[in-house]
């Protein structure tokens, strides 16, 4: 789960990580005082979960109040598009207004868990502020990482060597060590995913500043944060994800299919994207309706699918485990009549009750072609689609 | 022969919830010899009048002698389990539960470091071997079929898939065996596979991959130096966008590497005959063994 720069700053200062002095607002007019609290100067950073705001006019440098409001006026209410974000982008409904700092030095660390190592991963460089995929890309020498023992944990010695490594003046080393300690008991107690500063910067007077803050909360851990959970912001994510979660359902849209593809299982979901597309078509999205799901899960699932206004035909795709065809038959054949769908569906069925589920389905007035196997699926749909005019 | 679990198989399950409740009954109905069942509150009963319950895992293993633990418990107990099941000397552990924290997984790989115990999940459906009738996990025991194919998958349903599609061209398997989808896990590709080379029984063998993490890059490369069997292999996921969850906690494209595209190209190098439709496997194995 993504949290907002914000709410990471108020995460950071709890663990005696200095931010810059900041204000929150939803608000364009109360931007001028803030501004003039600044002293006149300050950087409006649009609180959105995505990467490459900068880039798209989503941070902003303003030198007066004035120039402050119109910015802010603009920003709150709009959608900002990035690299990381679809087509239509993330609405921007707060911005954060910042003191400007004077910077000396810019550096990167973050923390992550390396699955390959089954333990968490310091990662640092002396170029902060800078794509750092890049930086590993072309300057590999000037990223260091630390594996940590899951057990033991960042030991303050490492912490030492890393800010020695980092080229970080003596008399801020110990700042330096104590902030990194503090951010490692910070991605453990909070069960993250992913904390990253980029840039952590020192200022002139030589203090240690998180300039950005990113925090991600590992979904798997949310049960027992469930004060962390309250930040769940779901204008952020793209309506049919949105409803998707609530739904219990994994569902990730991809832009630009016609394929709506229904699955139980991840790699499955995944397997029937890849023949999708090998088939000459595009799948819509990915979707694994998993094991438990009642019937009113799949019923949402199919109109999660027919609700996206780019599918043209559906492929269902199932291999019942634990799931039952039956139950999955009769949301999906009850989906469809509640949203009047005629879309042409393509089904395969194995395992647990497919017979009973395939019967439902033939004998439901939908527009059902049965298939025996993935292969026959995707033969299917080569026939179909061209006369869909898609 | 076959890999990890036979006839020796002597079959613990802990945590017989809904879910749990429902596998047991199927691992019975399968013809799996299973000696105990673990739910606390339960001990003096038995479980459908046919495996008796009780309240410890290492009060069962020393009534029953259990070698075998399969869990299904709920994530937030799952570490507990499988630290139960390694104490009271469990030498085989499949942690069924989907859900499991990183956080929890990787305090639980460090504690099994150097002790002898193996462990296969998180996050899995388990393992079958068809000859001798032990399902541990919840592959349906009605699609395998007693053969000399071992089957090696991060996934489920697509490892069912593969089962079936070898079925189809006349093939059965030796044992499968699903190593599961998170980022953090037990038992690798690279460990199956040295078993898979070891094993009398097993001809040739089935690869299923995903995208994200090396794991497959591993593989390729323990592939290229130690096994002498032919590998049939698919990576899902070549049509998913970067930076998205695929589902699986571990299939997210973070960097090159984890692209299918890469996985691919790293198997190919290695002599695997790759297939890149999900819908090729059992045909390819058909052409590889004629």
């Amino acid at each position: 789960m993504n949290i907002h720069e914000y709410q990471a700053k108020e995460l950071f200062e709890k663990y005696n990580i200095s931010t810059p002095k900041g204000y929150v607002t939803d608000n364009a007019e109360e931007v001028e005082s803030i501004i003039s609290k600044l002293n006149g100067k300050a950087v409006i950073k649009a609180q959105v979960h995505a990467g490459g705001r900068g880039k798209v006019g989503g941070v902003k440098l303003v030198n007066s109040p004035d120039e402050g409001k119109t910015i802010a006026k603009n920003l709150l209410g709009s959608n900002l598009v990035t690299h990381q974000t679809n087509k239509s982008g993330v609405p921007i409904e707060k911005l954060l207004i910042a003191q400007t700092l004077d910077i000396k030095k810019e550096l990167y660390v973050s923390i992550l868990i390396d699955g390959d190592l089954a333990s968490p991963v310091f990662i640092a460089s002396t170029e902060g502020g800078m794509d750092i995929e890049e930086v590993a890309e072309t300057q590999p020498e000037k990223i260091f990482r630390i594996k940590c023992d899951p057990l033991i944990g960042l030991t303050p010695y490492l912490a030492r060597d890393l800010s020695y490594k980092l080229n970080i003046p003596e008399s801020s080393i110990k700042q330096s060590t104590n902030l990194f300690m503090n951010l490692y008991k910070l991605f453990i107690e909070n069960d993250c995913s992913l904390v990253e500063i980029n840039p952590l910067i020192i200022t002139n007077n030589d203090e240690i500043i998180a300039l950005d803050a990113k925090v991600n909360i590992e979904d798997d851990s949310l049960f027992r944060h469930k004060e962390l959970e309250k930040l769940y912001d779901p204008n952020q994510l793209d309506p049919l994800e949105e409803r998707a979660i609530s739904a219990n359902l994994a569902y990730v849209k991809l832009d630009g299919g016609e394929v709506g593809c229904m699955v139980n299982g991840a790699g499955l979901a995944m397997a029937t994207m890849d023949i999708t597309k090998k088939a000459g078509a595009n799948p819509a999205n990915f979707l694994d309706i998993g094991g438990s799901a009642d019937q009113n899960g799949i019923e949402e699932a199919f109109k999660i699918i027919t609700d996206d206004s780019e599918v043209k035909i559906i492929l269902v795709n199932l291999f019942a485990g634990i799931a039952r065809s039956d139950v999955v038959a009769k949301g999906i054949i009850k989906a469809a009549k509640e949203t009047n769908s005629s879309l042409p569906i393509v089904v395969t069925m194995r395992g647990t009750n497919a017979d009973e589920g395939l019967d439902l389905l033939k004998n439901s007035n939908l527009n059902i072609t049965t298939a025996s196997d993935l292969f026959e699926a995707a033969k299917f749909l080569t026939e179909i689609l061209p006369n869909l005019g898609a | 022969m076959s890999i990890l679990v036979d006839e020796n198989t002597r079959l613990l399950i802990q945590g017989l919830g809904r879910d749990g409740s429902f596998q047991a009954s199927k691992t019975l109905e399968y013809g799996t010899n299973v000696v105990a069942a673990v739910h606390p509150g339960r001990e003096g009963t038995t479980f459908e009048n046919k495996v008796p319950y009780f309240s410890s895992v290492e009060k069962a293993v020393q009534k029953t002698s259990a070698n075998t633990g399969v869990i299904f418990v709920p994530a937030p107990f799952a570490m507990d389990a499988i630290i139960e099941q390694v104490d009271a000397g469990i030498h085989l552990i499949v942690c069924i539960t989907e859900g499991v924290p990183v956080l929890d997984m990787i305090k639980i790989m460090s504690y099994i470091e150097n002790k002898p115990v193996r462990l296969i999940g998180s996050n899995c459906p388990g393992l079958l071997t068809p000859s001798t009738k032990t399902k541990v996990g919840i592959i349906p025991g009605n699609i395998v079929k007693p053969g000399n194919i071992g089957v090696v998958s991060r996934s489920g349903t697509l490892t069912y898939e593969a089962i079936a599609q070898l079925v189809q061209n006349g093939f059965g398997q030796s044992t499968c065996v699903g190593i599961g989808g998170d980022p953090v896990h037990g038992t690798t590709f690279t460990d199956v596979l040295q078993m898979f080379e070891s094993d009398n029984e097993t001809e040739a063998i089935v690869l299923i991959g995903e995208i994200g993490g090396t794991r497959e890059q591993l593989a390729a490369e323990y592939i290229k130096k130690h096994v002498t069997k032919p590998v049939v292999s698919y990576i899902a996921g070549q049509t998913a966008p970067p930076g998205k969850r695929m589902g699986h906690a571990g299939a997210i494209i973070t960097g090159k590497a984890a692209l299918a595209s890469e996985k691919n190209t790293a198997l190919s190098n290695a002599g695997v005959h790759v297939v890149e439709s999900p819908s090729d496997i059992g045909l390819r194995m058909k052409e590889v063994m004629r």
